[in-house]
C-alpha cells in the first residue's frame, strides 16, 4: 500500500504555513531566518512530490538549485545579522527601524 | 504498510518540530528543532525515491547550514537579546498572523484536495531510476541538460561568499 501523493502536498502546505506564521510572529531575526528555511524546505518537498508524480527527474534537479540558493541566503542573512548586532547590539527586528522614513 | 507508518510518524515529528521552531523562546532550541525537521524531511525524500536529495538534505541543511546558524547564535550571546516578548508594539499582530496562517493553510488544503494530479508522465519510473541509480541520473542531468544553471549556481555561491565576507568585515570595524 502506497501513500497518495496528495498527503505529501498537504504536509508541504502545512510546513509552509508554519514557516510563514513564524516570519510574521517572531521578532528575533535569527528565528525569522530559520522560518524562511522552513518555507524553502516545504517547497522542496512539493518539488520532490511532483517529480515522483510525473516520473521525471527535473523536480529533483530544482531541489538541488533551491538548496544552493538557501545556503547562499543563509550565509548572507547571517552576515547581515552579525553586522547589525555589531552596530546596534540588538537583533530584535522591531528595534531596527533606521530605514523607516 | 511500513511506508505508511513511516510517513505518518515522520510527518507528525516534522510538523511538531516545525511548530517548535516557531514557538520556542530560546533560539538554540529553535535551531535543534529545525535540525530534526530536516532529518524527518530526508526520510520523506527516501520514501519518494529521491535518495540523493535525502543525503544532500542531511549534509547541506542539517550539516552545513545549521552549523552556521548555531555558530551565529553562540557568537551573539543570546541571553542579552531575549527580551523580545516584553514590549509588544504591534498588539494584534500575533493573533492576526495565526488567523491568516490558518486561512492560508485552508486555501492550500482545498486547492490540493480539489485538484486532480495529471499531466504527461516522464520517462523515469521508479524501476528505471533504481536500475540506473538515482545519483547517477541526477549527475547526468546536471552535467548535460542543466549545465548552464549549474554554472550560474557557482557564480551565485561565489557572490554570496564575497557578500558575507564584506558584510561581516564592515560590522567589525565600526
Amino acid at each position: 500500500m502506497t501513500i497518495p501523493l496528495t498527503w505529501y502536498l498537504i504536509l508541504s502546505g502545512s510546513l509552509f504555513t508554519i514557516g510563514a506564521v513564524g516570519v510574521l510572529v517572531r521578532r528575533n531575526a535569527l528565528v525569522i531566518l530559520m522560518s524562511i528555511e522552513l518555507m524553502l524546505n516545504a517547497v522542496n518537498l512539493a518539488f520532490v512530490t511532483f517529480s515522483r508524480q510525473h516520473e521525471s527527474m527535473d523536480g529533483q534537479i530544482f531541489v538541488f538549485f533551491i538548496m544552493t540558493v538557501a545556503a547562499a541566503e543563509a550565509a548572507v542573512g547571517l552576515a547581515i545579522v552579525v553586522a547589525l548586532f555589531k552596530n546596534k547590539s540588538t537583533i530584535n527586528v522591531d528595534d531596527i527601524n533606521i530605514m523607516k522614513w | 504498510m511500513l511506508e505508511s507508518l513511516l510517513f505518518v510518524v515522520m510527518g507528525t515529528i516534522m510538523i511538531v518540530c516545525a511548530g517548535g521552531v516557531v514557538f520556542q523562546k530560546n533560539p538554540i532550541y529553535s535551531a535543534i528543532f529545525l535540525i530534526q525537521t530536516m532529518v524527518s524531511l530526508a526520510v520523506l525524500y527516501v520514501l519518494l525515491h529521491a535518495q540523493f536529495i535525502a543525503v544532500v538534505q542531511v549534509m547541506v541543511y542539517a550539516g552545513a547550514v545549521m552549523v552556521l546558524f548555531v555558530f551565529v547564535i553562540m557568537l551573539l550571546n543570546i541571553d542579552k537579546i531575549e527580551e523580545e516578548m516584553g514590549k509588544d508594539r504591534l498588539v494584534y499582530q500575533k493573533v492576526t498572523a495565526i488567523f491568516f496562517g490558518l486561512l492560508l493553510f485552508a486555501v492550500i488544503g482545498i486547492v490540493t484536495l480539489k485538484s486532480v494530479l495529471q499531466g504527461t508522465k516522464g520517462e523515469y519510473t521508479p524501476e528505471k531510476i533504481s536500475e540506473i541509480g538515482n545519483t547517477q541520473l541526477v549527475g547526468k542531468l546536471l552535467f548535460t541538460d542543466y549545465i548552464f544553471p549549474f554554472e550560474i549556481a557557482s557564480i551565485l555561491l561565489f557572490a554570496a561568499t564575497i557578500g558575507a565576507l564584506i558584510l561581516a568585515k564592515k560590522g567589525l570595524k565600526e
